[in-house]
Formats: structure tokens, C-alpha cells, sequence
């Protein structure tokens, strides 16, 4: 560990403290319908949206019909991308002419990016063309980021509202999400982007002739070896600065290459890796900030953002210890893990020399943390540590900043049980923000708790058990059992990143997944948005001195303590014969 | 009932805001970067002689003596395929990883006996495109290099040294070096005639 | 006032004997069910016995763990139980001696035509009019129709001193079981056989009626959900041990099963419930359903009515207040004399303030012709007339028309010193001798000893009170400032009152209130939680949700506070119960794996001898808890006057932190016991 990465760290966190007011009180602005200084522009757009689509401004949506827009909405663009997926080898901008995607892969898929998962089971260089990747991912990328901002708008009003049926419309938010908060930012960071190399074209791939050509000598299946003589490098091209902008601020996390943001073409820089890594905390982290306006506490939305950041730093210190200390293993085949000024030093495998070890622990954690699942190196790869604070972090529900929108109503369904714990303890009925939590809601956030570990247990188990789940692992031993751990939490948890090493692109895990990442995303909303019905519906209880403040740091402590008691409770079994027995057998020296 | 009514919302929103973000924003944002940063948005590619030999950007697979290697990948047979970019995905405690791992230390230890193999060197990427070495991986490569063009060690050292990228705005990252370009400075600077 | 806490010790041998059998009872499945966490344990423990069994019918050697495991489930499922039926014995018990007074009562039923005709008090019905004569039993509850009596309710309150009884206004209740000890009065029934206050009160006290209160419901949805969220971690861990290599046998499964989910919060739940009603039993209070109780723990407005529970009820002399030409020692003289034969509190007080500031003595009166002139609500004023001297004291306008009519007048400087008492809150009394005033005692409203104090710690917990009195604005004001009320209503009217609640209760606060007349009524049922006095009328009781059978005022904050106890011992114990895990985990996993992975041990922190006996250790720390933690939740957890942030940050300390360190201690000491005792 050196001075240098702990001040990237520090500075990363204190620019998001700086980035949260921005972002969060202009979105204030536009999910109230104030005046902002885009209005000239967008304004009009929208009208023509609404004109165009037959969509009443003016109309209100109890919470049912609100979750039903946003269903229909969903299933509506999914069955699109799936076509376009299937059949893009009729469509244009194909200049590899890439066969249509096969209908398990293309499920998996479009299920995973209209969850704002981006679960990739597919090379994206080898499989999407151009179409698909801008009309269908990119596009994905955009509609289920801004489904996840309006769900959580639509709790934060349900807290702030006085017996009031109503949770806005979601049209209205939908579009004014899309124009006013994603639109300007993703066209200022592709540029951005660009100028660091980001490559943005529609050209088909170039070929390089090598400067040294490489004499390869492969194993065939048969057990015959053939020489052969590589001369060239073909270069993968595509659009990609646009997808790759949406892609971190809207932590969607789908990498236009099989590589992510590992990829040169994807991240060519530290600045580049710096900004993508502000990207994805920048929306998330400002809808604290909006929870504190709207609900006239600015105190309780820097009271969730600190219990946040204390979850990110437990996460990232842990991470970068761990792979800066490096793995014994290496050091005993001969590898040099020291740092030095010339050297990052640390467990480099899987990871990129620009980023070094910081970097990637740091971006690991922060993609995580949100449901971003953009890697710009492979946490199969680390020591079983280092891997254990990306699933752990996906584990606790995503609740770390977490996906756009979807962190901040996860989170709020855990601030529902830890204020429900903290009003029992003082002996008052629960209450948050003056709204009573009552029997219905306590259900309603069990429920949502309970279907996260069901999802992942459940299938995971199933996939240790029978050879179609555990002829695709990557690794043997506990490290076989992180792999299936990390791929349903990360569909679950909507994230996406992965223990790459297991091969996901079979039926059973195309679908199994595929069905995690829906059950994962909108099983998950219903509940979530019926307490925001119910919470919006109560009558507003003013605070007293015997009210439990939810603007101090005893309740950040709380919601921590409840964060990762649910999760560490709930995982620790499961990863006791993963992650940690791993650490421990590698800490012996034993090898699988 | 409103589901039909929403239904049909949902099919009008889909296709106008696929209009409007699946090909607007993309074309746009095309326009933009080919106007602005032609030389990035296309790959940052080098051409030398009006031949395309790579880019800057990514990683190409170098295995004679003479030339600096890049760190092992993953991606392609041959490694450094843009087209299967990826890293090995081997954990921690996986026995193909140590045992490659070893075999690349001996064989790094046979070109510079006796100093540290820095751990880079003998670990894969995780895009298997990685363009850099740490500055102590180009540098433990030197004798080799030198050995291999005839050059004086301490020239070759001066070249690594001058091709050290420090940290981008001084903090960013760390210090690198790109193998491609440090190799093209090579051939320049120290030709091998054939 | 009789403070009669019946404090019945826990232990008691009757009621753990009662309890014990109960507790066996309990096992019937249909009675588990209410209880999902404890209704999973019991089904763990049927599985570990068939295991069990199975095993030992193919004779396999070695049982030892696995009888002792199964032993201690079944005794955690018992231990629920017995806690639950405890609670429940202390209320039967309570019952058991109410039921005793109950007995076999016969009436003297009154027919139409005047005649009386005696019939079981079992069978009355509402409306009928009954004649009780003293020394006898009060048949049923009913409203006195006519009589006036003095009444023995000790059966029912405790209260020694007989209270009095008449017909009309808000002292017209009686209670059936109670005993008339002189007089005699006609009774109209007001409730069906089986539907007196007396049956209510023993159904309540039994828990028969009892029904889960809001909070209880929404806690045992969470308590559900956390067993199914690690019923979930434990059956899927078992396809990760196959993974692993390390299949576990069905004994270890539910061993972790059972320690993990919240058992002894489960258990305990509902004895925490009915001990809290009890606890509000044992001051005196009937609460008519346990939604009551917990609302007042939200109650965030307090109405208090002013005599009785922020005064003394009575008002005293303060000072004497001599008009010009009068000395003070004068105008003593002159009052005490006038009160010395005078028994009510405010003349007792003259006296005594006469003796304390001019030392003036009471005097025999007797030989001195004395005769006392008493108050009569006509003439509103009372005196003496001895030997020559005429002595008067009342009201200033009774007084003024005294002095007129003997020909006197009144000065123009009464007339401030009268204003200026009201002014502070006093009430002025006028003395006068012949036809002349002297000056005018200064009465002051006594504000009991302690209430300041009393709403401070209110105003801690964030509530806010409200004083109600019939005086004028100017007085209110002053005796609120004096109390440390956080407000008050003036000249209150049951409309004022009721008015008063709706806008509290809009703005969506939770209202608590005593009453005791039928004009109280109205606000008794609009209030979140209305006390009736039990001193009141029948209509206060049925409109109010709880009855305060000592008739004291300040119950009310006792109710608060037994309100919030009950919600506070609820999250403490759920909190205590989730973090006893971390220290499970920490014995069980490492013993479950430690077979196949020998390195896991590093998780064995306690440094448990074997891994049987960690997982035994574990299990008997598991079932004993409930044991050790029965007091507390029959007692309640302790609760202080202070904000909620402070409430909690201490709790969590004490119920989280302490949860999480004191299984670490608990299981290694087992460990240590059971390993010496070489039971694993």
C-alpha cells in the first residue's frame, strides 16, 4: 500500500462528497418540475414525447399502476431487444456480419439489460454488432437507469407526502430522468472520454501488421499440435464512448468488449478509470442528497450518505490491503510483490500495470458497491480477500450507493427494519420521518430482504449439486464455490461484474441467471414500491425529543449494524466454505 | 382500465426513446468525437511507412529476444487479440496459475539472473491488451535486449527510462511504460541488421 | 391513594409448578403454530428424535451427542413454553383471587309492581333494578337509581377505606362484587351476566382475551422473515458442504438452524406481552386491550387535569393581606377564629399559617358561647359568632354584600388586593368582623411536591403536557408556570377539551387523557388513550380504553412508561437475540467444517474443546438464555427519562454490543463445564 494510492482513495471519496449536492439538488429540481436552465432546450422535446406517446402530464399514478407503467415499459423494451438480438444479422450497422445471437444467450441478455444488471455471457466483440450494441445495450443502458432513479423517487415521495394516494407519474418521471439527468452528462463524459481514446466510430474492425510476428504452436483437440503463424492484429472497433459513458453513470456496467473497462479502448488512462469511477457514485450518491431535500431533512441524507461511505471505506481498505499484500503463493513460485517506486508490486494478475494495485481495488469496490458491474480487472483473479469484499459488497444488497435509484430504495427498505429495531428500543411505535412503520410495511421490506438470499442460495445450491452447474467453473476447490456464489449474486444483486472464470454461457446459466436478474430486479420493486404506497398514504407525525433521529451518527451506526448484520448473517455459511476457507488453505500453501 | 392504456404508452415510449438514444445519442456523440478527436475516436492507431502496425492503446505480442516483451495474455492463442480480449480468470489458489507463474519466473531469471522478477512480468492482464510494463519490468528486460541488438546496456536503459510514463496529473495511476512505442523507439534507435 | 403493588416474586414455587405442566401442554402442535420461530424449533427437534431414533434401530454406536443434542432442543421448545405460561401464571394468579370475591351473590331483584323477589345474581340482565342493602353484595355492575351508600371496593381496587355511592352525578358507578356497608341503594344493571367488569378484568388478567398488538404483529413478521432467511442459509449449506466434501449430518443442521434463528426473542415474545398488561395490573390499571398499552408508549400529549394531579386538589392559605388600618396579627386572629371549628382543607390551612407566622394558638372556644356559622352554597361564607364578635369569611362578592348589608362599605383598596391575588393565582378570601372587612386571605392552589420534575422527564421523552382547569385564563397561567406545564386550557369546557384533542390529533399526535365524569366521555373515546377513574361514572369507563381503579390522576404517566417499556423490552431482546449469532457462528462453523478443513479452526476464537462440544456448547447457551432472560422479560427492561437518541445509544449498548460479547463468554463457559463433566 503507498501514500500515493490512499491519497487516490481518499481524494475519490471527497470528491463525491463534492459531486453529491450537485447532482442531488438537480434532480430535486427535475423530479419536482422546477425550472432548470435546460428547460429551453428539453422542454420542448419533452412536450413533442408526451405528444407523441399520448401521455398525460397531468395525470397522477397510485403506486399499483405506477409498477405497472414500469412493467410494461420493461417487458415492452425487453422483447425489443431481444428481436434486435436475434436478428441482427439482417439489420444494418453489422460490419463483421455477426450471426444472430442464440435464444438462451439472447434471453440472458436482454433480461440483464433491462435490469440494469449487464450480466455479460457473451464476448461483445465477437457477438453484438453495432446495431445491437447502440439501439439495444446502449439504449438498455439509459431506460433501466432511469427506471431505477423514478422507482426511488417515487419511495423518497411516498416518505415525504401527507396522505397523499398518489406517487407522481412514471412517464413523466421516465422522460424527464432520460433528458434532463442522463441525456447531458453521458454527452459531456463520451467526449470526455474520447479525448482520452475511448475509440467512437462506426468503421469495421482495422488489421495491424505485427511488428513481431509470433510463431503459435496449439493443441488440437485430437492431440495434434499445429503451428501456425500470426502476423497481424485485428483491432476491434465500435461506438463506444457513448455506451461507455451511460454505462458507468448509469451503473449499468456492460462492457462494449469482453474485457470491460479493463480494455484500453474502454479505460486507455488513469483519468479516464478515475472519471468512469466518479461516474458511477455520481448519480447514486446524489439521490441522498434528493432524499434529504424532498423530505426537508438534509441532516437524514448525509446520515445515509455517511453510513455509505463508511461501508465503501470498510470495503476499498480491505480490498486494497489485501491484493497490495499479495499472494503467498506468487511469492513462493518466484514473483517479486514488493512495491517499489518503479514497480505496483501486489497481486497483478488479472490486473492492469496503468491502474495498479489501488486502482483496481479501488474500482472493484465502487462497482460493487452500485450494482455497476463495469471491471477494469478480474476479481476472479484476486486473493480470496480482495474477492471476498466485491461479493460481500453485492451480498449486502447493493446498498452501497448502490445501483441509480435501485441503492437508494434498497437502502431505504433497510432504513424501514433499522428504524423499526430503534423505535422498539426507545419504546414508541416505529416511526420514519414521522411516518409510522407499521405491520403491512414490515412485511412488505421482509419480503424484499427475503427474496435476495432465496434467489442466490437457491440456485447456487442447485448448481453445486448437478454437473451442468459445476462443469462450467473456471476453478476448482472453495474457489469453484465463489465462482457460483458470485454469479447469482451479481444477477441477483443486478450488478453484473463476475468471477469470470465460470463459463456462464450455457442454457443452465443463461437462464438461471436470466430468471435472477428479473426475480432480482422487479419481484423486488413490488414490495418496495407498495411500502412507498403505504408510506404515502400515512398521516406525517411531527418529530419530538421522543422521536429517534434519523440525522445523526447513531443512526448511520444503526443502519450500518443492520446493513451487514442481514447480509453477514444470512451469507457467512456460505462463504465460510468459499472466500474464507480459501484464504486460509492459500495462507498453508495449498494449490487446486 | 388502465393497462391498455399503458400498454400502448410503453410500445410508443420504447420506439421513440430508442429513436432518440439508441441512434441520436450514439450518431451524435459520433459526429462530436470524429469532429473533435479524430485521432482517439478511431483508435489512436499508428502508421508508420502507410502501414498499420497497431495501436497505441493496446498491447502486441512480442516474443524475440530482441524486442521488450509485454506481460503474458490471455487473450487469443498467440495473446493480444483485440478481437477475444480477456484475462486467464485463474484464482488465487489455482494450481495452472502457479505453475505458469513459475515457469515464466525461470524463465525470466535465465535472461537476468539475480534481481527480483517483478511481479508483472510473469502475471497476466486482465484485458490481455495491457499496452504497459511497469518501469521495472522494461527494465529488467534490458540486459536481454542489449545482449540481443548488440547495444551498449546503460543506451538501452536511457531508452526505457525516457519512454517512463509518470502518473497522469502526477497522482493518477502508476508510472508505465508502453511496450509497443518502447519497441519502435528500439528499432530506430538500435536497428538489427538482418 | 393506596399505592398497592402486589409485587408477587418470580420464582414463585406455586406458579412455576402451574407453569412447568403448562409449558408440556404447550407442545401440541395447533398451539405452536401461533409462534412460527418456536414452531420451527419443535419441528427441528421431531426431526433430530426421528434421526434419533433411526439410529439407534440400526444400532449404530456412540449416540451420546446426539442424544444430548436433541435433549436440549426439546428443552429449548419447552423453555419458550414455560416462559410463556409463567407470565400467563402470574396473571391466573391475579385472576384465581379476583375470582374469590366473585362468589355466589344472590339480588334482591325488583319487579315492576315494587315487589322484590330474590334470584342467583347469575341471572340478571342489563336494566334490571335491583335493591343492595348493607351488608351485602353488590350483584352486578349498574348505576345507582336512587340511595346513597358507602361502599367496601377493595375486592377490586385494594383500597381499604370505604368510598361513597349515590345516585346522580359522577359517583352513581358501582361494580358488582363489591360490598354496600351502610344505607342501602336501588341499582340498575348495566351489563349481561358474564360481561361485568369483574369478568372482563379476570379475562384480562388470565390473557384469555388477549390479542396481538400492533407492534407485535409487525415484530413477529420480521421474526418470520429472519427464520426463513436462515432456514434458507441453512438448507442451502448443506449442497455447499457436498461441494465441500464435508456432508453434515441432520443433528448439526438443526443445531445451527436453532441457534441462528431469533429464539429467544420467540420465546419470550408473548411473555413480554402479557407480563406488560400485568405490570399495569400490578399499579391498579385495567387496560381493556393491549393496543392501548402500546399506544401509550406513542402518546406525545399528555392532558392533565389540574386538581388532583398538578395541585393538591385544595387550596391553602398563603398569606394575609390586611387592608389599611388593620395589622396582619389582627386579621390572623380574626381568620383563625372564624376556622377553627372550620374542617375543610382550605380553613385547616388557616390555621395552621396563623400558628406558623404570628404563633397564634387555637383556643378553646367552647366556654365562650361560640356558635359556628357552616358554609351553605346560598350564603357562600362561614364563621363564628362569640361574645359580641361576628366573624365572616368567603367570597369577595359574598363578603362585600355581608359588609353592605350591616351598613360598612367596602374600600376601593380591597378591590385591588382581590384583583391582584387573582391576578397570581390565587384565590382571595375575604375576612371580615361586624360590619367591617379586615383584609383578605391569600389562597394559593398548592402544586404537589415533585411534578415539576415529573413533566421535565415528560418533556425528555417528548412528550408535551397540558394542563386543564376550569379556572380563569390568569390563574392557569400561573399555576402552569409554577407546574412546568408545557400548556394549558382555561376555563375548559368538555367541547374545549374534546376540540383540543381532534387538533392534536390532526396533526397527527397521539393524545392520552384522564376523565371521570359524563361529560368526560366524548374525549375519554376520542382520546388514543383515555383513562377512566374508576371513581367515575359508568359512561367514562366505557368510553375510556384503560380504568385507573385507584382513581390517582398521575397513573397516567406511570402508563406511559409501562407503555414504553414494553415496546423497548420487545426491540432489546430482538436485538440481544440477532447478535447472539455472531458468537454462534463462531462455534459451529469452524466445528462443522473442521473435518475437512482442518485450517478453519482459526475461526474457533472461544478455542472450544471439540466440535461437538462447540455445537453443544452453542445449543445449551441457546436454551438457557431464554431461561436467564425470563425476569427480564416479565420485569421489563429498565427504562429511564431521557431523549430517544439516548435510549437507544444506551440499549444498543447493552442489548447489541452486550448481545454480541455475552454469547462469546456464555458458550466458552459451557464449553468448559460440559468438557469437564466429559459430556462431549
Amino acid at each position: 500500500m503507498t501514500a500515493n494510492g490512499w491519497l487516490q482513495i481518499a481524494l475519490y471519496l471527497a470528491l463525491i462528497a463534492a459531486i453529491t449536492p450537485l447532482t442531488g439538488r438537480f434532480m430535486t429540481r427535475v423530479f419536482n418540475r422546477e425550472r432548470t436552465w435546460l428547460d429551453p432546450v428539453l422542454r420542448p422535446v419533452e412536450r413533442l414525447i408526451y405528444r407523441s406517446t399520448g401521455v398525460d402530464e397531468a395525470h397522477e399514478m397510485r403506486w399499483t399502476e405506477y409498477a405497472m407503467a414500469m412493467l410494461l415499459f420493461s417487458v415492452v423494451s425487453m422483447l425489443l431487444l431481444y428481436a434486435i438480438e436475434r436478428l441482427q444479422y439482417w439489420l444494418p450497422w453489422n460490419p463483421q456480419h455477426l450471426p444472430g445471437v442464440p435464444p438462451e444467450l439472447a434471453f440472458n441478455t436482454a433480461a440483464s439489460f433491462t435490469t440494469n444488471t449487464n450480466w455479460q455471457a457473451y464476448a461483445g466483440e465477437t457477438t453484438m454488432s453495432y446495431l445491437t450494441q447502440m439501439a439495444g445495450l446502449a439504449y438498455h443502458n439509459f431506460a433501466s437507469a432511469a427506471v431505477g432513479i423514478v422507482l426511488a423517487i417515487a419511495f423518497i415521495r411516498g416518505i415525504a407526502q401527507k396522505e397523499k394516494d398518489a406517487l407522481g407519474n412514471f412517464w413523466v418521471d421516465l422522460v424527464r430522468c432520460l433528458l434532463w439527468v442522463l441525456l447531458p452528462l453521458c454527452l459531456v463524459f463520451s467526449l470526455v472520454l474520447v479525448s482520452q481514446g475511448v475509440v467512437q466510430n462506426l468503421r469495421p474492425y482495422d488489421t495491424a501488421t505485427l511488428v513481431d510476428p509470433q510463431t503459435v504452436t496449439t493443441t488440437g483437440q485430437a492431440g495434434t499440435t499445429q503451428t501456425q503463424v500470426v502476423r497481424s492484429q485485428v483491432i476491434a472497433q465500435g461506438p463506444v464512448a457513448s455506451q461507455e459513458a451511460i454505462k458507468e453513470l448509469g451503473t449499468n456496467g456492460g462492457g462494449f468488449f469482453n474485457a470491460n473497462s479493463a480494455h484500453p479502448f474502454e479505460n486507455p488512462t488513469p483519468l479516464s478509470n478515475y472519471l468512469e469511477m466518479l461516474a458511477i457514485f455520481a448519480l447514486a450518491s446524489g439521490l441522498t442528497w434528493t432524499l434529504g431535500d424532498m423530505t426537508g431533512s438534509r441532516g437524514h441524507g448525509w446520515a445515509v450518505w455517511a453510513a455509505m461511505a463508511f461501508l465503501f471505506l470498510a470495503g476499498v481498505t480491505t480490498a486494497y490491503w489485501a491484493e497490495a499484500q499479495g499472494n503467498p503463493l506468487l511469492t513462493a513460485a518466484g514473483a517479486d510483490q514488493h512495491v517499489t517506486a518503479l514497480c505496483p508490486g501486489g497481486n497483478m494478475e488479472g490486473k492492469e500495470v496503468r491502474f495498479g494495485i489501488a486502482d483496481s481495488a479501488l474500482f472493484a469496490t465502487v462497482t460493487t458497491d452500485a450494482s455497476c458491474g463495469a471491471v477494469n480487472s478480474l476479481h476472479d483473479s484476486y486473493t480470496p480477500i480482495g474477492g471476498l469484499v466485491p461479493l460481500v459488497n453485492i451480498m449486502l444488497g447493493e446498498v452501497i450507493f448502490g445501483g441509480v435509484g435501485a441503492g437508494m430504495y434498497g437502502m431505504l427498505v433497510f432504513i424501514v427494519l433499522a428504524v423499526f429495531i430503534a423505535g422498539l428500543m426507545v419504546g414508541r411505535t416505529p416511526e420514519y420521518l414521522g411516518k409510522k412503520i407499521e405491520a403491512y410495511d414490515v412485511k412488505m421490506a421482509m419480503l424484499y430482504v427475503l427474496i435476495f438470499p432465496l434467489v442466490i442460495l437457491t440456485l447456487a445450491a442447485v448448481s453445486v449439486l448437478f454437473p451442468f452447474g459445476t462443469s462450467s467453473l473456471g476453478n476448482a476447490g472453495p474457489h469453484g464455490l465463489s465462482e457460483i456464489l458470485y454469479a447469482f449474486s451479481s444477477g441477483t444483486g443486478n450488478n453484473g461484474s463476475a468471477f469470470a472464470g465460470l463459463n456462464a454461457n450455457t442454457p443452465w446459466y443463461d437462464l438461471s441467471i436470466g430468471l435472477a436478474t428479473l426475480v432480482g430486479r422487479f419481484l423486488m420493486i413490488v414490495p418496495m414500491l407498495a411500502i412507498a404506497g403505504s408510506l404515502g398514504r400515512k398521516k406525517r407525525v411531527p418529530p419530538s425529543s421522543g422521536t429517534f433521529p434519523v440525522t445523526t451518527p447513531l443512526f448511520a451506526t444503526l443502519l450500518v449494524g443492520v446493513v451487514v448484520i442481514v447480509g453477514a448473517l444470512t451469507f457467512f455459511p456460505a462463504l465460510s466454505l468459499g472466500p474464507v476457507v480459501e484464504h486460509l488453505l492459500m495462507l498453508k500453501g495449498q494449490v487446486f | 382500465m388502465r393497462v391498455l392504456r399503458n400498454l400502448i404508452v410503453a410500445v410508443l415510449m420504447t420506439v421513440v426513446t430508442t429513436a432518440l438514444f439508441g441512434f441520436g445519442y450514439p450518431l451524435v456523440v459520433t459526429g462530436l468525437a470524429q469532429w473533435l478527436f479524430p485521432a482517439q475516436a478511431n483508435g489512436s492507431l499508428i502508421v508508420r511507412d502507410g502501414r498499420l502496425i497497431g495501436s497505441r492503446l493496446l498491447g502486441q505480442p512480442f516474443s524475440a529476444d530482441r524486442y521488450f516483451h509485454p506481460r503474458p495474455s490471455a487473450a487469443g492463442p498467440a495473446g493480444y487479440d483485440p478481437t477475444a480480449s480477456g484475462g486467464t480468470n485463474l484464482g488465487p489458489t489455482s494450481k495452472a496459475l502457479i505453475d505458469a507463474v513459475r515457469a515464466r519466473v525461470a524463465a525470466a531469471r535465465s535472461d537476468n539472473p539475480g534481481t527480483p522478477v517483478p511481479v508483472d512480468l510473469v502475471t497476466s492482464s486482465g484485458s490481455g491488451l495491457d499496452p504497459d510494463l511497469s518501469p521495472a519490468a522494461a527494465l529488467f528486460q534490458v540486459p536481454r535486449v542489449a545482449r540481443a541488438r548488440g547495444a551498449g546496456p546503460a543506451a538501452v536503459r536511457q531508452l526505457v527510462e525516457a519512454h517512463i510514463e509518470g502518473r497522469q496529473l502526477g497522482f493518477l495511476g502508476e508510472p508505465r511504460v508502453n511496450v509497443l512505442e518502447l519497441n519502435l523507439a528500439l528499432d530506430a534507435q538500435f536497428p538489427v541488421r538482418h | 391513594m393506596a399505592h398497592h403493588v402486589q409485587s408477587r416474586s418470580i420464582w414463585d414455587p406455586h406458579i412455576l409448578g402451574a407453569a412447568a405442566r403448562e409449558a408440556l401442554r404447550k407442545l401440541h402442535p395447533r398451539t405452536m403454530a401461533h409462534n412460527p420461530v418456536m414452531f420451527v424449533v419443535e419441528i427441528g427437534s421431531l426431526l433430530t428424535t426421528l434421526a434419533l431414533v433411526r439410529d439407534a434401530a440400526v444400532g449404530r454406536p456412540g449416540l451420546g451427542f446426539e442424544i444430548q443434542i436433541t435433549g436440549w432442543l426439546w428443552l429449548t421448545v419447552l423453555f419458550a413454553n414455560f416462559a410463556e405460561a409463567m407470565a400467563e401464571g402470574r396473571g391466573k394468579a391475579q385472576a384465581d383471587t379476583l375470582r374469590k370475591t366473585r362468589t355466589e351473590t344472590v339480588a334482591a331483584l325488583l319487579l315492576p309492581d315494587g315487589r322484590t323477589e330474590t334470584v342467583p345474581a347469575a341471572q340478571l340482565r342489563k336494566d334490571d333494578l335491583v335493591l343492595v342493602k348493607a351488608g351485602e353484595f353488590i350483584p352486578a355492575d349498574g348505576e345507582i337509581v336512587e340511595g346513597v351508600a358507602s361502599v367496601d371496593e377493595s375486592a377490586i381496587t385494594g383500597e381499604s377505606a370505604p368510598v361513597i355511592r349515590e345516585s346522580g352525578g359522577d359517583r352513581s358507578a358501582v361494580t358488582g362484587g363489591t360490598r354496600v356497608l351502610s344505607d342501602w341503594i336501588r341499582v340498575r344493571v348495566t351489563s349481561d351476566p358474564g360481561h361485568t367488569f369483574l369478568d372482563r378484568m379476570i379475562a384480562l388478567v388470565e390473557g384469555a382475551e388477549r390479542q396481538k398488538t400492533p407492534n407485535e404483529i409487525a415484530l413477529n413478521i420480521l421474526l418470520a422473515g429472519l427464520t426463513i432467511v436462515f432456514l434458507l442459509a441453512v438448507v442451502t449449506l448443506e449442497p455447499f458442504a457436498i461441494y465441500s466434501g464435508a456432508p453434515q449430518p441432520i443433528f448439526v443442521m438443526v443445531a445451527l438452524l436453532v441457534c441462528l434463528i431469533p429464539t429467544t426473542i420467540g420465546g419470550l415474545l408473548s411473555a413480554i406481552g402479557i407480563a406488560g398488561m400485568d405490570r399495569l395490573v400490578q399499579r391498579n390499571v385495567l387496560a381493556m386491550s393491549g393496543r392501548a398499552v402500546e399506544a401509550a408508549g406513542d402518546v406525545q400529549t399528555l392532558l392533565l387535569d389540574k386538581t388532583g394531579t398538578i395541585t393538591l386538589g385544595n387550596r391553602q392559605a398563603s398569606e394575609f393581606v390586611p387592608l389599611s388600618g388593620v395589622t396582619e396579627r389582627q386579621l390572623a386572629d380574626a381568620a383563625q377564629i372564624s376556622s377553627l371549628a372550620d374542617e375543610t382543607p382550605e380553613g385547616r390551612s388557616i390555621v395552621v399559617l396563623a400558628k406558623e407566622k404570628y404563633g397564634i394558638r387555637g383556643r378553646e372556644l367552647a366556654d365562650q358561647h361560640a356558635v359556628f356559622v357552616p358554609f351553605t352554597a346560598q350564603t357562600r361564607m362561614s364563621g363564628v359568632d362569640l361574645a359580641g364578635r361576628e366573624i365572616r369569611k368567603g367570597a369577595p362578592d359574598a363578603i362585600r354584600r355581608y359588609v353592605e348589608s350591616a351598613g360598612g362599605t367596602v374600600p376601593a383598596e380591597l378591590q385591588t388586593i382581590v384583583e391582584g391575588i387573582a391576578r397570581s393565582g390565587g384565590t382571595p378570601l375575604l375576612v371580615a368582623e361586624g360590619g367591617r372587612a379586615l383584609g383578605v386571605v391569600h389562597l394559593k392552589d398548592i402544586v404537589k411536591g415533585g411534578i415539576r420534575e415529573r413533566f421535565a422527564q415528560l418533556r425528555a421523552m417528548g412528550i408535551r403536557t397540558v394542563m386543564i382547569t376550569g379556572d380563569n385564563p390568569l390563574t392557569a397561567a400561573s399555576i402552569a408556570r409554577e407546574a412546568g406545564v408545557d400548556d394549558f386550557l382555561a376555563e375548559a369546557t368538555p367541547e374545549d377539551k374534546m376540540r383540543l384533542i381532534k387538533r392534536e390529533q390532526s396533526d397527527g399526535k397521539l393524545v392520552a387523557m384522564t376523565g371521570d365524569g359524563t361529560n368526560d366521555a366524548p374525549a375519554l373515546a376520542q382520546a388514543d388513550v383515555g383513562v377512566a377513574m374508576n371513581s367515575g361514572t359508568q359512561a367514562a369507563k366505557e368510553a375510556g380504553n384503560m380504568v385507573d381503579l385507584d382513581s390517582t390522576p398521575t397513573k397516567l404517566i406511570d402508563i406511559v412508561e409501562i407503555g414504553k417499556q414494553l415496546l423497548m423490552t420487545r426491540g432489546a431482546l430482538t436485538t440481544f437475540s440477532i447478535a447472539n449469532d455472531v458468537a454462534k457462528y463462531f462455534a459451529i462453523i469452524p466445528a462443522m467444517f473442521a473435518g475437512a478443513f482442518p485450517v478453519l479452526m482459526a475461526l474457533n476464537v472461544m478455542g472450544l474443546k471439540t466440535p461437538e462440544s462447540a455445537i453443544l456448547s452453542a445449543v445449551i447457551f441457546n436454551a438457557l438464555i431464554i431461561v436467564a432472560l425470563v425476569p427480564l422479560a416479565l420485569r421489563g427492561v429498565e427504562y429511564r427519562a431521557m431523549s430517544a437518541a439516548g435510549l437507544l445509544r444506551r440499549n444498543l449498548l447493552i442489548y447489541g454490543a452486550g448481545g454480541i460479547v455475552a454469547p462469546f463468554i456464555g458458550i466458552k463457559l459451557i464449553d468448559v463445564v460440559i468438557t469437564a463433566l466429559h459430556l462431549a
